[in-house]
């Protein structure tokens, strides 16, 4: 028996801050001090308040440090493992409460409105442990599946749990199940889709490093429930962590007898093997990602038929995200009443997403459908950093939309998002400020979905392409009102007519900032203006009056834009200047503006 | 999809690489479904690219038309055709580092390191590639080296970063 824990976050965000070597470091001096008999280092998943890392947390007390450093780690030991007492300046400081430090991460405001199932086991076992996993009722649901109910009775309670999938589409899960089980054929496939490609999303991520064992178990029961006996996980290369845990869970979950030809004694036989993606937005789509495990270009392919019927190598299969996969242990236990409990009229549970951009606490959280969005914003996210203003909260990555201000306080499920012209998605929120243009964030998803298109169908080819050469136009200046209507139109007809699901949500951004922020497409199209001063075409840098004339900016300037004489007001030459922002940030007395 | 660029550098594989690389091409042939994209990995694991004389012999071995390979080498991004730097800089360009400033940084780094972002250097010793987010949201702007990550960078820190590398 350990009498205390010191658990380092190893999620993406913590590890790429060095928490591998605070690790060691830990581990190092507990071997110094001969305390390895009584304290034990373990290595989690992330704990979801990545803005702060690196994290650690003491047990038992559950002592909460965050940006802590290698060098720290000496002064952590002496005072509280030795000594007993908390290090207060390494404490989280909460700028709610006026700064004070909060002790443990669950007193955080960001912790106390967040409900865990998905994410439960994140930051809480050692990913790396099957035993860890068993502790925390790992595998029960299998075996529970397994021994006490029929295949039917398994998609009769995912089902009745209302559960949608999370990738973003949200299709009732039990429904896709019971078509796959429908089918008859001897070989049919369960696919995980952990491609998660949304740029600024990584929930997934966290959930395949923190808690691989949940996304095994519930394929195996998914294999169980429609009567297949091989899985895939189709994971980004870009992932190489959650590859490795995941391979490790795999090895592990055999040698225990979870995967393979006999589970658990029952005969039933399910085995998952992981297939690296290589790096295309469009594999996240469900026939793209089927041809890609197959080894080709990840094209989409018409449906029907459906994946269900015909899906990789042509057999039935399912595929669903990590995010539904975390969930189906847990409405195996704790029942379909126990999840529709959660959640709103038509969707269920809750749902993880990964707050990003201009918010004080960057960072994972899980929420029960139906929070607010400014709950999320300004409760759990801590509001936005330098005392600027929401301007808006950007969901469903390239395939969705800007949600506004004035929509704060709309509860957040998949209805009322498509109702206000955003998407689920799959959970990346990035939240943006009065410093962003609208119209170069619409330009932004744009570029990347015509850098992703896969070229199958023209209207996602050609038609996005053509989008973007629009919105070139505005933050140009050179547009005319008339372009802004053909644009519109144009949004419409990709929408209608692309193959799959990338062409078909790519212009959401467009339409979206269209209808909240349609003044800011007008200022650039009629002022020539961009009013966040964003668009490098449209902005002008001007030395104001405060200028002492010290010459420091133009010193600095690498296109010898700027002249004066010393001493007196400095000019820049408009036709020179690359706006490259050099000088501004030279300037001490704050004398260059944008406009 | 990603840009194609034919790279210029000769071709230096050794027999020792090509011996490798048939060994795993075996191995995927006798496999239930063989996969070009899993041949394509191990391959660029390799050799660090894919140049086309690699594409030619697992066209020839999976017996596969090169079209077919190169079709799907130059379809996902993680695969190169070039040979990359030494020192990879590499600035990630997902939504939470764009709306925090990436762009900014990865025009810095190409004024710093005098290239253009997808291009290495002749000496072959650095490269630029803007990648797709790297997961560490909440280090935004992020930009990673080899294995090195550079968080929460703001464009001042860009020259410093470069010349750490260019003293090595």
């Amino acid at each position: 028996m350990y009498r205390t824990h010191i658990l380092v976050c190893g999620g993406t965000g913590c590890h790429s801050n060095n928490s591998g070597k605070i690790r060691e470091a830990f581990e190092e001096q507990i071997k110094q001090r001969n305390l390895q008999d009584d304290v034990l280092v373990v290595g989690t998943g992330c704990f979801g308040l990545c803005a702060v890392g690196p994290i650690i947390i003491i047990y038992p007390e559950g002592a909460f440090y965050s940006g802590i450093k290698v060098e720290d780690v000496p002064e952590i030991i002496e005072e509280h493992i030795v000594k007993g007492r908390l290090v207060e300046k390494f404490l989280y400081h909460e700028k709610a409460l006026g700064n004070k430090p909060v002790k443990a991460l669950s007193d955080t405001n960001f912790y106390k409105k967040q409900t865990r199932v998905a994410l439960r086991n994140c930051g809480v076992i050692n990913p790396e442990i099957i035993d860890e996993y068993i502790a925390r009722d790992g595998y029960q649901a299998l075996i529970k599946c397994l021994t006490e109910l029929d295949p039917q009775q398994v998609i009769d309670i995912v089902k009745a749990s209302g559960l949608r999938g999370r990738g973003g589409a949200g299709f009732p899960t039990g429904v896709k199940w019971q078509f796959a089980k429908n089918q008859n054929n001897d070989t049919k496939y369960v696919c995980c889709n952990a491609d998660e490609g949304d740029p600024g999303a990584f929930m997934d991520r966290s959930v395949l490093e923190g808690d691989p064992h949940a996304v095994l178990e519930a394929m195996t029961i998914a294999g169980y429930a429609i009567g297949s006996h091989q899985g895939y996980i189709y994971v980004r290369a870009e992932y190489p962590i959650a590859v490795e845990r995941l391979k490790i869970a795999i090895a592990q979950s055999r040698e225990y007898g979870l995967l393979g030809d006999n589970i658990l004694g029952t005969g039933f036989a399910f085995d998952i093997e992981l297939k690296l993606g290589s790096g295309a937005f469009v594999c996240g789509e469900e026939t793209a990602l089927m041809t890609s495990i197959e080894g080709h270009r990840g094209e989409p392919r018409p449906r029907p038929p459906f994946p269900a019927v015909k899906g990789l190598f042509a057999k039935p299969t399912i595929l669903n995200n990590v995010e539904t996969y975390a969930n189906i242990t847990q409405i195996i236990l704790n029942g379909a009443e126990w999840f529709a409990s959660m959640g709103t009229e038509k969707s269920k549970g809750t749902k993880v997403f990964a707050l990003g951009g201009k918010i004080v606490n960057t960072g994972l959280v899980e929420i029960p459908m139906g929070t607010t969005l400014r709950e999320i914003v300004e409760d759990i996210g801590g509001g936005i950093p330098n005392g600027k203003k929401f301007k808006a909260a950007q969901t469903g990555g390239p395939s969705g939309g800007c949600i506004p201000a004035e929509h704060l306080d709309i509860p957040i499920d998949y209805d009322n998002l498509i109702s206000i012209g955003s998407m689920m998605g799959s959970g990346g929120m990035i939240v943006m400020d009065e410093d962003n243009c609208m119209v170069d964030i619409a330009k932004f998803f744009l570029e990347f979905t015509v850098d992703e298109s896969c070229g199958k169908c023209t209207p996602c080819r050609i038609g996005n392409r053509r989008l973007l050469e629009y919105l070139d136009k505005i933050t140009s200046g050179k547009a005319t009102m008339q372009d802004l209507d053909d644009m519109e139109q144009l949004c419409y007809y990709i929408k209608s007519n692309s193959l799959c699901g990338l062409g078909q949500t790519a212009p959401n951004p467009v339409l979206s900032t269209l209808r909240y922020f349609r003044d800011e497409y007008e200022a650039h199209i009629k002022d020539h203006r961009c009013p966040a001063h964003v668009c490098k075409r449209l902005i002008q840098f001007k030395i104001t009056d405060k200028c002492i004339g010290c010459s420091a900016c133009s010193r600095k300037c690498p296109v010898n834009a700027i002249s004066g004489e010393i001493k007196k007001k400095f000019d820049i030459d408009q036709a020179k200047c690359v706006k490259c922002g050099q000088c501004i940030a030279t300037c001490k007395f704050g004398a260059i503006i944008k406009e | 999809m990603s840009k194609i660029k034919l790279t210029t550098v000769a071709f230096k594989g050794t027999a020792e690489q090509e011996a490798q690389l048939r060994q795993v091409l075996d191995e995927i042939n006798s496999s239930e479904h063989p996969s070009v994209m899993t041949a394509l990995q191990r391959a660029q694991a390799i050799y660090g690219y894919l140049p086309i004389e690699v594409q030619t012999i697992i066209a020839e071995e999976m017996g596969v038309s090169l079209e077919e390979v190169f079709g799907v080498a130059t379809f996902y991004s993680q695969f190169t055709l070039n040979p990359q730097g030494s020192y990879a800089f590499g600035v990630c360009l997902g939504t939470a580092c764009y709306v925090k400033g990436s762009g900014d940084v990865v025009a810095k780094l190409e004024e710093c390191l005098g290239l253009k972002d997808g291009e290495t250097s002749s000496d072959g010793k650095y490269s630029i590639a803007s990648t797709r987010c790297v997961g560490c949201c909440g280090l935004a702007p992020v930009m990673t080296v080899n294995n090195e990550v550079y968080g929460k960078l703001t464009v001042k820190d860009i020259p410093d970063i470069v010349a750490k590398y260019q003293a090595m």
